[in-house]
This record gives structure tokens, C-alpha cells and sequence, in this order.
């Protein structure tokens, strides 16, 4: 008999996950030498590029251990990133044990214990795996320390790999098929149930479903049903993952695989969702896997302002696989229609819009981003934003919070000097450290949300010199003196550049736009001047001047055709320009001013 | 396209010839005087293809290259051979470009008895070092003696080219100039800013570094000294470039250009314009009368084009001249109704009856104005 092993790899950011998984299917004879890439699991362009991943695949490995033993062994591959603790908690509701996987030379990171955290949540078998350890700087004699004292595991149950080199591999999978443990048996006759952990849409199949099944099975001709909305689907064919989809008869307690039942209707599929069977339904979902929250906002239009069809149809199918994005309708003045979208955090936000880009052709703006503010109002009112549009009138403020975050930070000893620098000019309260080892320093504060999605991450790793591994969570909201600033062009305002700043900041944030923007936007017939403005009072302007002469002598019978050609030129250009009053700004004066400097 | 249905068409000929070509100079022409017998027996090859379709016309534009280095056997064949295959109007405007190196007493009473009416000569300049920097065929006193010439042979209308912003050349050598020209009481002046081309002698300097980058004040001062020089010598600046003494000397065959109506171009690189369809010759001496000796007409390219494409170059055209556009034909441009408020405010254009015309300031932009509209 086939037994069933389901197991995610959990590690922080660039310890070798996605090696790892490229060696386990290389492994078990998936695909041989010739066809082996690396990072196969890696598969958007996107992750190989930054390599990182982004988005869980999934895998089916089939092996056979020393005793003839005969497993299926699904990977669920997981993102690393902080931002992604969603997607990996989805991951993990779906297995039943994880390889927490550890640099030799790097050791414990700040990702590597929100990962175990979120895997103990999950209830799972844990094995820790030092990889890399083929590394000159390797030590695995104080990661093994670091294992023990810092994650509280057991050092002697430890692993030792090289992804790379390939070494220690048959040990990790004993360890899995040994320690993992199988999927619970579910009791006879229970209702079907089966967790959506990921979706993909295929324009000539609907949306193919990535799932985990608890309880009972399911068939080709079976109808589902989705619990959250009672949508009904008759199942076309079920199977499982291995480098293509490989169709099976059926899906059964404790597998994991893909359905695909027609479903063209992209808004019924919900990641998390669970499906079961109309003719038995399950009466409970299943549990164990935490809603997504966003922590960072910001709006998604579409460049040209015909293209706001095509950027819904792309949300829709983008939001599929992705269900950590929420949005809703949102328009601007300067902008015109488009998204208010939610985020994990700032570079799930960066993801969102490559990916939308890329994968969705869509040609996106993006405002800068915010974070939800709640305001006290004199009336007795409460109000919570997180768009600076709906900014409360100012007078009538009673009080205002904004959101604070835990973060941890783990370095080196020597920088701490510049760590502790950065985040008490960030706002950070509440120091804490401790010295997880000798020369390493865990460094604690409490600090706004907003002072984190802006540049924090990218300035950390430039002042410790890519040594700096960083995590947050949420904390709590706290009152704050909160202002909001506009930014207007030719005295309109740009709506879509206005922002919710701390007071302090307020006059640095608006004079850095204002730059950008004189920067970018360019020179004109007439002055055009640029303000940063709380309320009625001008904190920060920059003038772009006119153009004093523009224009050539000449204008006989060739010139017209090759004046023509220019000019049509520029109307081409002019389409992706957003037309502030009689003012072009480019789209790229936009984006610039959402990329913030890192120095 | 104002009046343009009443309008007949223009005839441009290209004499595609040099004694030498000056180095900013980017139009075509050739040194090579032994092809002229050729290439007149070419033209009129190419008339016979055109005498059908047009035939009658109110202006006559002989340009170049440099029509005055015809001797006066050439100029009188050629002459004769447009006589021969086309007619003109009463009232025809005929010009014909002179450099003043080449004018003689006997060559400007030629040109008058052959019916010319105006005559545009190419100055420059009234600084003999401006002059040399152009390298230029002749000196001031040249010029001087050239307008007398012209002016003694009967010409009543005089238009005077001359040119600004050249290396070395600053406003004060430049408002002498203009004053200079304006003791003549020329019909009509060009004064057009030196416009360095790529693959140009200057275009190559440039490149080198050899000629600065201009300072955009600079050219701002230059334009607005020429403006106002000849706005209180009593001249109207009808175009970017164009000024006149009074209203009756507008060069009729350039307005053709700017209003879309219909012309002929003959010769080398000539471009023509007729309805929808825009067509330019070779430019080149030899393939023009290869072809033409052929039997074939010696079109290199031409375009057809849309209606969208005649409002965009009625934008510019129109944009480009002191009378504008009629208010309610740019009202039914994108962004009128939203610029033209911003525009009258910073005193780019004005509203005047029922036209929007370009103020000098607006005239000194007219590049960036017409994308403004689109």
C-alpha cells in the first residue's frame, strides 16, 4: 500500500529552500540530470529573478525507501518572505510536518522563528535541517547551538544537508517518511472535506483548484460545493501534482491535488474555502488557517483610463491566486477608476504589481502606500481609513492612532550602533535586545507600521550590509499626531499623491515629492509649480520653468510630414500621461515617487 | 485649411545647384555644374507628366540649391519651358532666390523682364564676420550692392533672408543687421535661427564640440530682438519666420504650405502636395534624371493622408502663424476647452474675434503648443 506523507520546507529568506526541492524531485527520479534546472519550483519569472518564491506549488514525489516501502510524498512548497506568513499558513493547514531548513553559515534568522511559530500553531512534526553545510563559513557546531537555545528543538534530531552538493539528501527523506507523521484516516461515512490552498485559472479549463483532502473523496462526476458560497460544480477530472498535472481516478482522505470542474466564474473560487460534496455536505469547514490581514494600502489604476475593463477581468483572475489581496472599487480625480487594494506588506505589494504587469499585461499606476489609520472624532464617532481621501476633517479630530508593529531584528554585534539609530529615527519605542549567542544581538522595538513600508527593510540591509534579518508583527493601534499632506500642481490638487504622515515627517515627505515630481515631470509651456500643503499651508515647493523658446524656423514642404510624424509621436506618449489640470505628469513621476530613495 | 477650395495651386521648382555648399546648409544640392543641360532637358520631362493635373497656378517659387548660379541662357530656357506646359494667373506671385554674389546688372534686368515679380535674397547678414563663419559666397557690401541692383532693375517687391544665433554673432551684431536691412525698406524679411543638422559641416562641429550648445535665453533674446526690431520698423511678423511690410506682401506661395493648399514641387527633393496625397522626388541630381530619362516619374516616396492626420497638421501649421486658428474649428480639438483657459492666462495665445492666435510669446513656443490640443 502507498502511504501518504504531506510536508512543507519553512526557511528564512535565501537558506536554500528552493535548492532543497529542486534535489528531493531530482531525487526520487521526477526528472534526471539533463532536464534538472535549478529552482525548478521557482517557475514565475518573477522568483527567479529576485530569487525568492512567492507563490506555494505543489508536488507529488513518489519514492521507496530502504525496506521496499512505497510513499507519495507532497511537497508544498512555501514562500519565505515575511510579507508571506499568509501563504505559508495556508501552506501549512494542508501538511502534516515540515523541514525548518537553516543556513550553516547564517544560522537563525528573524524568518526561521516566525516560521517554527507558525508551524507550531499548526501543530506539526518539525525537523530541523542545517543546509549548506559545504560552506567555507559554515558552522554548524553554533548552529546546532543556536537550534537548541534559540528555537528550543533538539539538537541530536537535527539534519545535515547540502542542497547543492547533494549530500544528506537520503536522510532528509527517511527523516520525512519516518518522523511525518501520515494523514489521519478519516471515520467511515464522514462528510467529504477538502481545504482550497491555492488556485490557478486555465482560460480553457476554469480554474484548476489546489487542495487538500480531510475527509471522504472525490470523483470525476461528483458535484461540489463550496461552503462559503453554496456555489455548485460537477467535477471533470481530479489528480495530482507532478511536473504536469497527472490525472487519477480520484482524490481520497489525506491527498493532495488539483480539481478541475469548470469553473469559469473566477470570483467562487476563495483560497481557504473548503469544497465538499452536495450529495453529503460537510456542516464545518476546516479550521486551522489564519485570515489574511492586510497591513499596507494603495491604489491600482490603470494608466490609460480605457483599460479599466481589462485591469477588473485581471484583478479577478490575479485575486485567484493570490487571496491574500483584497480590493475594492476606488477612483481618483487625477487617476480615474481603479482599485483600493490591500497588502501583506510592501513587497507583497511590489509582487502584486510586477505580477499584474507581466502575467496581465495590464500597464498599472500604483499610489504610495498607507497604512489604516483610526480617528476619534469630536462627535463621538469613530473612523478608520487607510485611504488619505477619506481623511477626516481635521478640526474635528479628537484623537488619532496608527498602527504599530513588533518588529525583531537579529545582526551581528557590531552594528548595532547603526541599527539602534535607524529605528529610533523610525519612531521606536520600547527597546528590547538579548544575545541569542555570542556576537549575534536580537534587537526589539515597537514602531509604526508606516515607518516600516516606508524603505525600513531596504535601509536595514544597506546599513548592515545584507547581514540584517528582520520580522514584525502586528501590535496594536496608538495615538499618533497624524497630518495630512496634499500635494498640488499648479494649485490642483493631485489626489492620488496626497498623504497620512506622522507631523515630524510631514515637511521632509512633501519636500522629497516635490523634488521627485519637478524631476520628473517635464518642463512646459507655462511655470508649473509644485507644493506639499497641510490644509491651507504651503510646508514644502519646488517650480519647474516654462520653456523660453521652443520652436523651429523652418516649416516648408518636408518639414510638415516629419512635424506630423513627431507630433503623432507625442500624442502617443501623451496616453500615458495623467493630464493634472493642464499640467502632463508621467507615469513614471508617479512610480518614481512610490519607490522611495534608499539614502 | 482656410480657403483652401478657392485656392490654386503653387508650382515649386528645385534648381538643385551650387557653386559651393555653405557648411549649415541641409537642404539639396549638387556642385556639379556639367549635369545642368541634363537636367533642364529633365524638368521638362517631368512637367509632361504633371501638365494634365495642374497646369494653371498663381505662384512660381524657384528655390534651391542657389537658382541665381543659372547663366542667363539657363534661366531663360528653363523660363520658357514652364511657359510652355503651364500658365499662371494675372496677379501670380513669381519668385525666384538670388545670392548676391551673383547678381549683375544685366542678370537682374533679365530676371524682371522674365516676369519675376519678387525676388528673395539670401543676405544673411550685414556683419562680415557672421559672414565668414557661414562662408558665405559674398560680404555686406555685396549685399548692399545686390538690393540696389535688384531695386534699380525695377523689382517692387524685395523679401531679405537673413539668419541669427550663428556662432560668434550676438544681439548687438544682430539688431545692426536688422537695422540695416531695414534702411533698405525690403516688402518682406526672413529671419530664420541658424538650425544646426546632423550631417551638416556645423552638425559635425557641433558634435565635436566646436560649436557650444545654445542657451535657451540666448535664443530667447535673439527671436524676441528680431520681433521687436521690426515690429517698430513697422513690420508684421505673420509667421515664426516671416515679417512684412504690409499685409499685401505675405509670401503667397509659403502661405501655401501653412494652409494646406495644393502644390507642385519640381525637381531634385522637391515635395508636392495635392488633396490627400503628400509626394517627394529623389534627391539626387543623377537619379532624378536617370529616371526621368527612363520615362518614369522620379517619385522617391509619398504618403496618403487621413482626415485625423490634416487636423493634426492643421494644429501646427496654423499654430505657427499670427492669424491663427478660427476659434470654433479648435474647439473641436481634445483638451481645447481645458488648455486655451491656462494658455490666455499665461499670455501664449489671445482671443481675437472669432480666431485664437499665438502671441509672440506663444509664437516662440509654437513646438510645444500643439501637442497641448491632442
Amino acid at each position: 500500500m502507498v502511504q501518504i506523507r504531506n510536508f512543507s520546507i519553512i526557511a528564512h529568506i535565501d537558506h536554500g529552500k528552493s535548492t532543497l526541492a529542486d534535489r528531493l524531485i531530482q531525487h526520487v527520479g521526477l526528472i534526471d540530470e539533463r532536464q534538472f534546472r535549478d529552482q525548478i519550483l521557482d517557475s514565475m519569472d518573477l522568483e527567479r529573478e529576485r530569487g525568492i518564491t512567492i507563490k506555494s506549488h505543489t508536488l507529488t514525489l513518489p519514492y521507496t525507501d530502504k525496506q521496499g516501502r512505497e510513499f507519495e510524498l507532497n511537497l508544498i512548497d512555501t514562500p519565505g518572505h515575511v510579507d508571506f506568513s499568509y501563504e505559508v499558513s495556508r501552506a501549512l493547514a494542508a501538511c502534516e510536518g515540515v523541514l525548518l531548513l537553516v543556513d550553516a553559515a547564517q544560522g537563525v534568522e528573524a524568518q526561521t522563528v516566525a516560521n517554527l511559530y507558525a508551524a507550531l500553531e499548526h501543530d506539526l512534526e518539525i525537523i530541523p535541517v542545517i543546509n549548506k553545510i559545504d560552506l567555507p563559513a559554515a558552522d554548524i557546531e553554533r548552529v546546532k547551538e543556536e537550534i537548541e537555545v534559540e528555537l528550543g528543538l533538539d539538537s541530536q534530531e537535527v539534519l545535515l544537508c547540502s542542497a547543492k552538493e547533494g549530500t544528506g539528501i537520503e536522510e532528509v527523506f527517511e527523516a520525512i517518511t519516518a518522523r511525518v507523521p501520515p494523514p489521519k484516516i478519516s471515520p467511515a461515512g464522514s462528510a467529504p472535506t477538502a481545504l482550497i490552498f491555492d488556485a490557478q485559472y486555465d482560460p480553457f479549463r476554469g480554474t484548476v483548484v489546489s487542495c487538500r483532502v480531510f475527509d471522504g473523496s472525490f470523483r470525476p462526476g461528483d458535484t461540489i460545493r463550496f461552503m462559503s458560497n453554496g456555489a455548485l460544480y460537477k467535477i471533470e477530472e481530479v489528480g495530482v501534482f507532478r511536473l504536469k498535472f497527472e490525472r487519477r481516478r480520484e482524490l481520497a482522505a489525506g491527498e493532495v491535488g488539483y480539481v478541475i470542474a469548470g469553473i469559469k466564474t473566477v470570483s467562487d473560487t476563495r483560497v481557504g474555502d473548503t469544497i465538499t460534496l452536495d450529495c453529503n455536505p460537510a456542516q464545518v469547514s476546516v479550521p486551522g488557517f489564519k485570515e489574511a490581514k492586510p497591513m499596507v494600502f494603495s491604489s491600482v489604476y490603470p494608466i490609460a483610463s480605457d483599460d479599466y475593463q481589462n485591469l477588473v477581468e485581471a484583478m479577478e483572475k490575479y485575486k485567484l491566486n493570490d487571496a491574500a489581496l483584497v480590493y475594492q472599487k476606488d477612483s481618483s480625480a487625477a487617476l480615474g477608476q481603479g482599485f483600493r487594494c490591500g497588502f501583506l506588506g510592501l513587497l507583497h505589494l511590489e509582487i502584486v504589481q510586477e505580477r499584474l504587469e507581466r502575467e496581465f499585461d495590464q500597464t498599472i499606476l500604483m499610489t504610495a502606500p498607507s497604512v489604516q489609520y483610526k480617528f476619534q472624532l469630536s462627535d463621538g464617532s469613530k473612523k478608520t481609513i487607510e485611504n488619505p481621501q477619506y481623511y477626516p476633517d481635521p478640526t474635528a479630530i479628537e484623537r488619532a492612532e496608527e498602527p504599530y508593529v513588533h518588529i525583531s531584528i537579529i545582526i551581528p554585534e557590531r552594528y548595532m550602533g547603526v541599527v539602534m539609530k535607524l529605528c529610533t529615527e523610525r519612531r521606536g519605542v520600547n527597546s528590547k535586545f538579548h544575545y541569542p549567542v555570542t556576537g549575534r544581538i536580537e534587537i526589539n522595538f515597537d514602531m509604526p507600521l508606516a515607518e516600516v513600508i516606508y524603505d525600513f527593510y531596504d535601509r536595514l540591509k544597506t546599513i548592515t550590509q545584507g547581514y540584517g534579518s528582520f520580522d514584525y508583527e502586528f501590535l496594536d493601534h496608538r495615538e499618533s499626531e497624524l497630518v495630512k499632506v496634499d500635494i498640488l500642481v499648479n494649485h490642483e490638487k493631485v489626489d492620488a499623491l496626497s498623504l497620512i504622515v506622522h507631523r515630524d515627517n510631514a515637511r521632509a515627505r512633501a519636500l522629497h515629492i516635490c523634488e521627485r515630481l519637478k524631476e520628473e515631470i517635464p518642463r512646459q509651456m507655462f511655470k508649473i509649480i509644485i507644493q506639499g500643503a497641510i490644509g491651507g499651508t504651503v510646508i514644502a515647493r519646488s517650480t519647474i520653468n516654462a520653456f523660453r523658446k521652443d520652436v523651429t524656423a523652418k516649416c516648408y514642404g518636408g518639414d510638415i510630414t516629419r512635424k506630423r510624424k513627431l507630433l503623432e509621436k507625442q500624442k502617443k506618449g501623451k496616453q500615458r500621461m495623467k493630464m493634472v489640470g493642464a499640467v502632463a505628469i508621467p507615469q513614471k513621476a508617479f512610480v518614481s515617487i512610490l519607490k522611495t530613495e534608499t539614502d | 485649411m482656410d480657403k483652401q477650395s478657392k485656392a490654386l495651386p503653387g508650382l515649386y521648382i528645385h534648381i538643385p545647384f551650387c557653386l559651393w555648399k555653405c557648411p549649415y546648409c541641409d537642404f539639396y544640392s549638387c556642385t556639379d555644374r556639367e549635369l545642368t543641360s541634363a537636367w533642364l532637358e529633365a524638368l521638362e520631362r517631368e512637367m509632361l507628366f504633371y501638365k494634365e493635373s495642374f497646369g494653371y497656378f498663381d505662384t512660381l517659387y524657384l528655390g534651391g540649391g542657389t537658382p541665381t548660379v543659372l547663366s542667363e541662357h539657363e534661366i531663360t530656357r528653363l523660363i520658357a519651358t514652364v511657359h510652355r506646359h503651364f500658365s499662371f494667373s494675372d496677379d501670380a506671385e513669381l519668385t525666384i532666390e538670388a545670392n548676391p554674389a551673383d547678381l549683375t546688372p544685366a542678370k537682374a534686368g533679365l530676371l524682371n523682364e522674365l516676369g519675376f515679380t519678387r525676388i528673395s535674397l539670401g543676405v544673411q547678414s550685414f556683419d562680415d564676420r557672421v559672414l565668414n563663419v557661414l562662408q558665405r559666397r559674398h560680404s555686406a557690401f555685396e549685399a548692399c550692392k545686390a538690393i540696389e541692383l535688384i531695386r534699380a532693375a525695377g523689382f517692387q517687391n524685395l523679401s531679405i533672408d537673413l539668419m541669427y544665433a550663428v556662432p560668434g554673432q550676438d544681439t548687438c551684431s544682430w539688431t545692426t543687421t536688422l537695422q540695416q536691412a531695414l534702411q533698405y525698406r525690403p516688402e518682406h524679411l526672413s529671419c530664420y535661427q541658424l538650425t544646426i543638422k546632423q550631417d551638416t559641416p556645423f552638425g559635425h562641429m557641433k558634435e565635436n564640440g566646436w560649436i557650444p550648445e545654445l542657451d535657451e535665453a540666448v535664443e530667447e533674446s535673439f527671436f524676441l530682438t528680431t520681433t521687436d526690431v521690426l515690429t517698430a520698423g513697422g513690420y508684421i511678423q505673420y509667421e515664426i519666420s516671416s515679417f512684412a511690410r504690409d499685409e499685401k506682401y505675405y509670401s503667397a506661395h509659403n502661405r501655401k504650405y501653412w494652409q494646406h493648399s495644393a502644390y507642385l514641387g519640381l525637381g531634385p527633393a522637391a515635395h508636392s502636395f495635392s488633396g490627400r496625397r503628400r509626394w517627394w522626388n529623389h534627391a539626387s541630381v543623377t537619379t532624378y534624371i536617370q529616371r526621368l530619362t527612363q520615362g518614369t516619374k522620379p517619385v522617391k516616396a509619398s504618403e496618403t493622408i487621413t482626415d485625423e492626420q490634416i487636423r493634426l497638421e492643421a494644429l501646427f501649421l496654423n499654430l505657427r502663424t499670427s492669424s491663427g486658428m478660427d476659434l470654433a474649428t479648435l474647439q473641436t480639438y481634445t483638451g481645447a476647452h481645458e488648455m486655451l483657459p491656462h494658455l490666455i492666462r499665461s499670455n501664449l495665445v489671445e482671443i481675437n474675434g472669432c480666431r485664437i492666435r499665438p502671441t509672440t510669446r506663444g509664437l516662440m513656443r509654437a513646438d510645444s503648443l500643439p501637442i497641448l490640443f491632442v
